[in-house]
């Protein structure tokens, strides 16, 4: 069993924008490392810093939200492509949540299965939360998995998150690799059941 | 929820078992990879000391890293000839049957798996890529996966899986000349949005799409993650079958016949029931060109580039960021836009019939010499049979650069990538920043024929105007 996740604690940066790709979360010249070890010093490397490595304005390069624990994004975040190099560098750069408008299918799951709930809000809470954070950085943000709840300072926010998420995170199964394997005399059943399975031989 | 559509059918007959979640267990049937995102999942393996469940379900190939211009060993990138190595050994290890550099074999895995007769009707197919939508071409249920579960199929051929609704989207019509199957979906993409997918898988059909080859097919549901849906799908039809038939992993003689009978079980019927259904019509479709930094921020050859009054309230940010990034002025035309590079290939477009396309474009023709013009077959297969039909010749005397098989400039992995802020008429399926290598380089998307006639003119023109 994987860690349970029921509430995440901390303060939150605001990345502006919609449809931020994983290639501008992270750029495919970082991908040639055969480990993830490395991966969080590349986050948003190209919006960061320029080529001779002097850093842009960027809210990562502010003080206030270098030490951020959760990141307040837009629509379609992590669209394109599947690395999971992306979440990687996210999650080790010490980001432990997102909440956002909505997220690429592939990203939130990538993001799921290494422990890093993505919970989307409506555009009014990403707006009101992004507005809050950039005008008091230090402010406390509380994702509540199991009330659906934001709360930053002593205002609070719905949240929405698939049942099946919420699931795997308070019940600290979001790493499903045990599941399935423990499945895995069915998986060999189910296989058999389909002709191609056998090169339709049988 | 959808009901009785091949997405449910393949769904159900695929389902091992319900999870606590909720979620559905779901067998894998076919598994492609590649170097780039496998060696953390054949480490975590190692660490566990698992086996591969089914080493027979999983191919291998290599596209991503490898140079185009030599295939000389070892690479000049240690970092790319290290990742190349660990795939090796890792297909060596796990007895993987692997179609690498020295195969004929090799290509970009999306091209190389229809190529091969791998990818058929019915199955479940996941690859560490999000364009394994690609496959959804043959009637397959086909999407892209992260590591974590590249790890979960090699130890249990099965993934943890939500169930996504489904929208029927219909093109009707014949396809007017001068457009293709790029510019069919970059219109449904710039109609139904980048996130218009998310949470749906495209069932594509209708009288343009059933004229269509599979080749075509396979540029359509290419890019339906472009359009969020992570998984783009056809219902298989003779056409599907006959470009199967005799593929090297194709079922044959008598099992082949097995093989059609239950194709024609899984497709969707008129009994079928949709979440969502979206209808176009090919009359008005023109050459389609991306003018901005998302697969959505595009427009037909004769229009200009939108004002920020034409775009609604929430995207106006990106829209912004897109006009700066791209250094273009709203309202400008998009005809005329100088390009500096052309890139022929990616999973998209590099294969035969894009290759012709292109080739019919330039022949008798010369690249403008300020133009870099390069173009780059999908697979070994298509590279050779490019070279019988003497499209080689072609494009070299176009004074186009004719290199081997990969992913080359769709992405900044390998030696191929733009300089500073060059702009790039590229075939391949994704403009945001610096994907093509260059942190401030610029790419156009359209067709082949459109590169082509771009690498003639210099900027962006209208194929139309030149054939
Ligand atoms: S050609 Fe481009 S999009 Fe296709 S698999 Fe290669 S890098 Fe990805």
């Amino acid at each position: 069993m994987t860690p349970i996740i029921t509430k995440i604690a901390g303060t939150a940066v605001p990345i502006m924008g919609n449809d931020i790709d994983t290639d501008r979360i992270i750029p495919a010249r970082f991908l040639k490392e055969i480990t993830f070890e490395h991966m969080g010093d590349y986050l948003f490397a190209d919006a960061r810093f320029e080529p001779d490595g002097s850093p842009k304005d960027h809210p990562l390069n502010t003080d206030g939200f270098k030490n951020a624990t959760i990141m307040v994004v837009g629509r379609n975040f992590g669209c394109g492509s599947s690395r999971e190099h992306a979440p990687q560098s996210i999650k080790r750069y010490g980001i432990r949540a997102l909440i956002g408008e909505s997220f690429s299918e592939i990203f939130s799951g990538n993001c799921t299965s290494i422990g890093v709930p993505t919970v989307t809000a409506s555009e009014s809470t990403i707006q009101a939360l992004q507005e809050i954070i950039t005008a008091h950085p230090t402010t406390p943000i509380t994702i509540d998995l199991d009330a659906r709840k934001v709360s930053a300072g002593d205002r609070k926010f719905p949240i929405t998150l698939p049942d099946s998420r919420r699931h795997s995170f308070v019940t600290g199964t979001w790493d499903s690799a045990a599941l399935l394997l423990s499945n895995l005399d069915k998986v060999r059943h189910t296989a058999n059941q389909l002709p191609y399975m056998t090169g339709f031989s049988n | 929820m959808s009901k009785y559509t091949l997405y449910d059918t393949l769904w159900d007959s695929h389902r091992v078992a319900t999870l606590p979640s909720g979620q559905d267990q779901l067998l894998i049937g076919l598994h492609l990879i590649h170097e780039v995102t496998t060696p953390q999942a054949f480490a975590a393996l190692r660490e566990k000391g698992l086996a591969v469940a089914f080493p027979n379900r999983t191919f291998a190939t290599m596209d991503h890293i490898i140079p185009t211009d030599t295939v000389a060993r070892p690479y000049k990138d240690s970092q790319a000839e290290s990742m190349a190595q660990a795939l090796e050994n890792n297909v060596a290890d796990y007895g993987i049957p692997f179609f690498g550099p020295s195969s004929q074999q090799q290509g970009i895995v999306h091209v190389v798996g229809p190529e091969l007769g791998l990818t058929q009707p019915g199955m479940t197919i996941a690859c560490g890529d999000s364009h394994t939508s690609t496959h959804g071409a043959f009637g397959s249920l086909a999407f892209g996966i992260g590591t974590t579960e590249v790890q979960h199929v090699l130890e249990t051929q099965s993934l943890a899986l939500s169930r996504l609704k489904v929208r029927r989207i219909t093109f009707d019509g014949p396809l007017p000349r001068g457009t293709y199957a790029k510019d069919v979906i970059l219109k449904i993409i710039q109609t139904l949005g980048v996130k218009g997918g998310i949470g749906y898988a495209y069932e594509f059909g209708g009288t343009t799409l059933d004229a269509m080859s599979m080749e075509e097919r396979m540029t359509i549901c290419n890019m339906s993650i472009e359009g969020g849906a992570r998984i783009g799908y056809i219902n298989p039809d003779e056409t599907t079958y006959a470009y199967i038939k005799g593929r090297p992993y194709a079922p044959s003689d008598a099992n082949w016949d097995k093989a059609v009978a239950y194709w024609n079980t899984i497709k969707s019927t008129d009994q079928s029931e949709y979440d969502d259904v979206v209808h176009f019509n090919a009359a008005d479709l023109e050459p389609m060109v991306t003018w901005g930094i998302t697969p959505g921020q595009s427009v037909s050859i004769s229009q200009s580039i939108p004002t920020l009054q034409d775009i609604s309230g929430s995207d106006q940010k990106t829209t912004e960021d897109a006009y700066a990034y791209m250094k273009i002025t709203p309202g400008q035309p998009i005809k005329g836009l100088k390009v500096n590079v052309v890139f022929i290939g990616s999973c998209t477009n590099s294969r035969i019939s894009d290759l012709r396309e292109a080739a019919r474009i330039l022949e008798g023709k010369t690249v403008q010499p300020t133009v870099k013009t390069i173009i780059v077959p999908g697979s070994q297969q298509v590279k050779a049979q490019a070279e019988a039909e003497g499209l080689d010749k072609i494009f070299q005397a176009a004074g186009a650069e004719w290199r081997n098989a990969g992913c080359s400039m769709c992405l900044a992995m390998n030696p191929d990538q733009l300089v500073g802020d060059q702009v790039c008429a590229s075939t391949s399926n994704r403009n945001f920043m610096g994907r093509q290598g260059s942190p401030t380089g610029r790419t156009l998307l359209m067709s082949p024929a459109m590169a082509a006639a771009a690498a003639i003119a210099g900027f962006v023109t209208d194929v139309r105007d030149i054939v």
